[in-house]
């Protein structure tokens, strides 16, 4: 599949700047000609052609014209910390830039660092409470000022900031302080031992935002003249400024970005585009068709068609083709280890004072794991956006444990259910034991794909005797926080539940803490903790902890991988389908490499005209 | 005639301020979250979803969130939308221009098509053109605007690649072929529009026309000799065109929210993809600016729709004593 194989063409590749990112070790020689002796309070508007201090880094060769991307879920904000979901990060990241980013190998490339930092070039502590990050000399601001640490500062002030409530924070809660060590170094300092030291200003919620000049504020932070007295202070910017290739001309939320390319980005005949338009709106077939068909629009992103439908588009297809790239997404099903169906004496159903009548026995969550026809699934609903999987951690690739294997065995299944004393003793059909009926309600959002698996997963299990009661719920209210909804996907009053958690952080362990016991989410804590299954298990709490502290990659990985086997060996849930990321590009455009821990658009610089 | 405006402009105030109370509690109870996109993501912590909460006011108690949403709205900045977190008002400007284009030459296209094909078919009742009109028309209203909106593309965007499927908003209108762009992009979606509004209004136009045709002065008219011509243009028209009239400026309102279909398929940055969107995300203050101020065009048109019946019809004679007209 397209995606796999070769390594992205920028790693390592310090001999020819002109196509190819350049290492560290010569962007000294690559992006430097003005100095850093530009003075910070210039209080530059934003686009000021040529503010003191600074000259465009070239006249620059490039091919010139207009790049068009298509996003039908249309970006509305450009704060790359205040973002809203992938939408904003996309926009925001043809702008800025971080410090370094993961590529589809779950390698660090560095962006604004010099380097990358590893236990062996001592710019990370032994013992995981600091890292050093050296950074890019002579990088400059698209509105023409230096590039240096104390805005690395100003962006981790920024996200602390209770006030901004950056969408951005969660993978800066271990962060006790940012140092500026000079203008061109900066420490970041760990409450605690951190192997995940690597995430903060790293992919796309770690882009760095520049420090307000003195005059006007020229980023984030600037109030609008009017008091708000409603909701959100308005600190949004339209007009951000940053690092990258291309810079904002002009924004309308919801609709079109305008950009144009940056005069001050640091590498010589980069980009090569003049103008990039980023179209939002519409819906996936239609943005399908118009890179693959009609050809108006040189990429269009996450293009969930279904299998049949994408199928058709690629073979008529004869201005673009799909690419993919795995996704750290995987569709599951939640197996409910509480009785959604007693009430504690406060009225909370699914407690963990009364266990599910029939999930609480493994042999019977062993049987449904049987009965999932996966193959089926992600062939013909999925297509190119997903492959059967029965892994609930799926990347980076290292992390994919090789331990586990599914079947689809409805005789196993059955054999399961005997065993356990589930039999179909009034002769009804259904299986019963002790009076109690093997019904199960089954749930998950509304949407045409998640319906059809629910009715294939239905058929399977009405096969071997089980009782399916399927119900679908709005995904706005499925996926709502508030605890008055009994709907949420979090209060769980049902047997069994389908989606998929949208994780985006190469370091898996954020995404595996939602399974210990301290985060099963009950009314007590409002249902707002991640554990929804309520399924505990001290085994995998101790790897846990011990994985928040263990410093050596090999050894960590190892950890990781038990856990995964575990919740799969004890059938907490069953992981279905493996999603990939479809996107349409021209067959005009070339440059484009993707990775699943940064968006598409993160080596713009690089996409050119064939 | 003064003392009637005043009057139905102040009893148009509480009819208002009950719109907005309706329309606030049902935004905001319904069922959706601002914040729902968060849900499940490990990367956004349950504590900053929470200072979100608080950033955008919603852990306010209702009462006080509407009294903030009716200051904000009353200062005219209408508030911030929770999603882009710019002012609404400004969203909203930034969208007016497009809207009023399309919906508004959709609705222009239809209007004449209507008058056009209502006159011509009430001329002739029951003739092949008469039928034929009406069955085209029909058949345009009963298809869905999605299907044709598809139907176009596929046809014109695909197939022929006369017309582009993706309204481009940052074209600029310099020169001629600035224009024709502007004119080849806004074809497909004007036409759908106009297209599946014309049955309604086409319809009215007849049968008001045909109401007239049987009138007494109009067999008078007749009588006298007059030209066919004069009779219809002078006489029949002028009269059936009243009723028109309050119809089509009822229908002003839905110009200004946009074509909430046709502007999805098209990708057509109007506020009706605005309304779509922040319903779709929850965003309160976009939702409650956009149907408030539908709320109040409407109030106004039919104010306005009242004051031109008065106007083209002497025998109304709208709020002096009943006996003096």
């Amino acid at each position: 599949m397209h995606g796999g194989g070769t390594p992205p063409p920028h790693r390592g590749c310090a001999d020819d700047g002109r196509s190819h990112r350049s290492t560290g070790s010569n962007i000294g020689g690559n992006a430097s000609t003005e100095g850093s002796n530009a003075s910070t309070d210039g209080g530059d508007i934003p686009r000021t052609p040529h503010p003191a201090g600074a000259t465009p880094v070239v006249t620059r060769s490039a091919q010139g014209g207009t790049l068009k991307l298509l996003l039908w879920q249309a970006p509305t904000i450009l704060n790359p910390h205040l973002a809203r979901g992938s939408k904003d990060y996309f926009a925001s990241r043809i702008i800025c830039e971080p410090l370094a980013s993961y590529d589809q190998h779950g390698t660090l490339v560095p962006f604004l660092a010099a380097d990358i930092p590893s236990l062996g070039n001592g710019d990370v502590a032994a013992d995981g409470t600091w890292v050093i990050w050296h950074l890019k000399p002579g990088v400059t601001w698209s509105d023409g000022r230096p590039f240096t640490a104390d805005d690395v500062l100003f962006t981790y002030e920024f996200i602390s900031n209770p006030a901004n409530a950056a969408t951005s924070g969660a993978q800066y809660d271990l962060v006790e302080q940012v140092e500026v060590v000079d203008d061109h170094t900066v420490k970041v300092v760990f409450k605690e031992p951190n192997p995940a030291w690597s995430l903060p200003f790293v992919g796309p919620r770690g882009l760095i935002i520049p420090r307000p000049g003195v005059a006007p504020a020229t980023t984030a932070v600037s109030p609008t003249q009017e008091v708000a007295e409603v909701g959100a202070e308005a600190p949004a910017n339209p007009m951000m400024v940053g690092t990258g290739p291309y810079r904002v001309v002009s924004f309308v939320p919801g609709d079109t970005i305008v950009y144009e390319a940056n005069p001050y980005f640091r590498e010589p005949g980069k980009p090569f585009f003049s103008r990039v338009e980023l179209k939002g709106g519409g819906d996936a077939t239609l943005a399908a068709r118009a890179v693959l068909q009609t050809g108006e629009v040189d990429f269009a992103e996450n293009l969930q068609v279904e299998a049949q439908v994408l199928d058709q588009l690629q073979q008529t297809a004869t201005s673009g083709q799909v690419i993919t790239v795995s996704r750290p997404l995987v569709e599951h099903i939640l197996i409910n280890q509480t009785d959604p169906n007693r009430e504690t004496s406060d009225g909370e159903r699914s407690s963990t004072q009364f266990p599910h009548p029939f999930f609480s026995d493994k042999r019977v969550r062993q049987a449904f794991a049987y009965a999932m026809d996966r193959e089926t699934i992600a062939t013909q609903l999925y297509g190119a956006n997903g492959r059967p999987t029965s892994n609930i951690l799926v990347e980076p690739p290292i992390y994919r444990s090789p331990n586990t294997s599914y079947e689809y065995r409805l005789d196993q299944a059955a054999a399961l259910l005997d065993e356990a004393g589930w039999v179909d003793h009034d002769g009804d059909g259904i299986r019963d034991k002790d009076g109690v009926i093997m019904h199960v309600l089954f749930q998950t959002a509304t949407g045409s794909v998640r319906q059809k698996t629910q009715e294939i997963v239905k058929q399977s299990l009405e096969a071997i005797g089980v009782e399916v009661e399927l119900k679908s719920i709005d995904s706005a209210a499925f996926f709502d926080n508030d605890p008055a909804n009994p709907d949420t996907y979090s209060h769980f009053y049902a047997d069994l539940q389908m989606f998929t958690i949208p994780y985006d952080s190469p370091d898996p362990g954020a995404y595996m803490q939602g399974w210990i016991c301290d985060e099963i989410t009950q009314k007590v804590n409002d249902w707002s903790a991640n554990n929804v299954e309520r399924w505990c298990n001290p085994a995998y709490d101790a790897l846990y902890a011990q994985a928040t502290r263990e410093m050596d990659p090999e050894q960590r990985r190892q950890l990781f991988i038990q856990m995964n086997d575990l919740l799969v060996e004890d059938v907490a849930l069953i992981p279905l389908v493996h999603r990939t990321r479809v996107s349409g590009v021209s067959n005009s455009l070339e440059g484009v490499e993707l990775t699943p821990w940064d968006e598409s658009v993160w080596n713009i610089q690089d996409w050119r005209r064939r | 005639m003064l003392t009637y405006l005043l009057r139905r402009a102040l009893v148009s105030i509480p009819t208002l301020i009950i719109i907005s109370i309706v329309l606030f509690t049902i935004v905001t109870l319904a069922p959706g979250d601002p914040l729902a996109e968060f849900a499940l993501n490990p990367a956004v912590s349950a504590e900053t979803r929470e200072q979100l909460r608080v950033a955008l006011g919603l852990d306010q108690p209702l009462p006080i969130r509407y009294v903030r949403w009716v200051t904000a709205f009353l200062r005219g900045q209408m508030g911030y939308s929770f999603t882009s977190q710019m002012p609404v008002r400004t969203l909203l400007a930034q969208r007016l221009g497009t809207t009023l284009w399309i919906v508004g030459a959709g609705y222009g296209v239809s209007l004449v098509l209507s008058l056009v094909l209502g006159v011509l078919s009430a001329l002739k009742p029951g003739s092949l053109f008469d039928r034929a009109a009406t069955t085209w028309a029909l058949s345009w209203f009963s298809t869905p605007t999605f299907l044709t909106g598809i139907l176009f593309i596929l046809v014109f965007s695909v197939k022929l690649r006369w017309l582009p499927s993706i309204y481009t908003s940052t074209l600029e209108v310099a020169d001629p072929a600035g224009l024709a762009a502007l004119l080849r992009q806004s074809a497909m979606p004007v036409a759908v529009l106009a297209l599946f509004q014309t049955a309604t209004l086409m319809r009215f136009v007849r049968s008001a026309i045909l109401d007239q045709a049987h009138q007494e002065y109009v067999r008078a008219a007749r009588a006298r000799g007059i030209r066919e011509f004069f009779i219809v243009s002078r006489h029949i028209l002028r009269n059936a065109l009243v009723p028109v009239i309050t119809l089509v400026a009822l229908g002003i309102p839905t110009i200004f929210t946009g074509a909430i279909v046709t502007e999805q398929i098209f990708r057509v940055p109007g506020i009706g993809s605005l309304l779509v969107r922040a319903i779709e995300t929850s965003d309160t203050p976009v939702v409650m600016a956009i149907t408030f101020l539908y709320a109040i065009l409407v109030v106004l048109c039919n104010l306005v729709a009242d004051v031109l019946y008065g106007l083209l019809d002497p025998r109304v004679r709208l709020g002096e004593p009943v006996g003096t007209g």
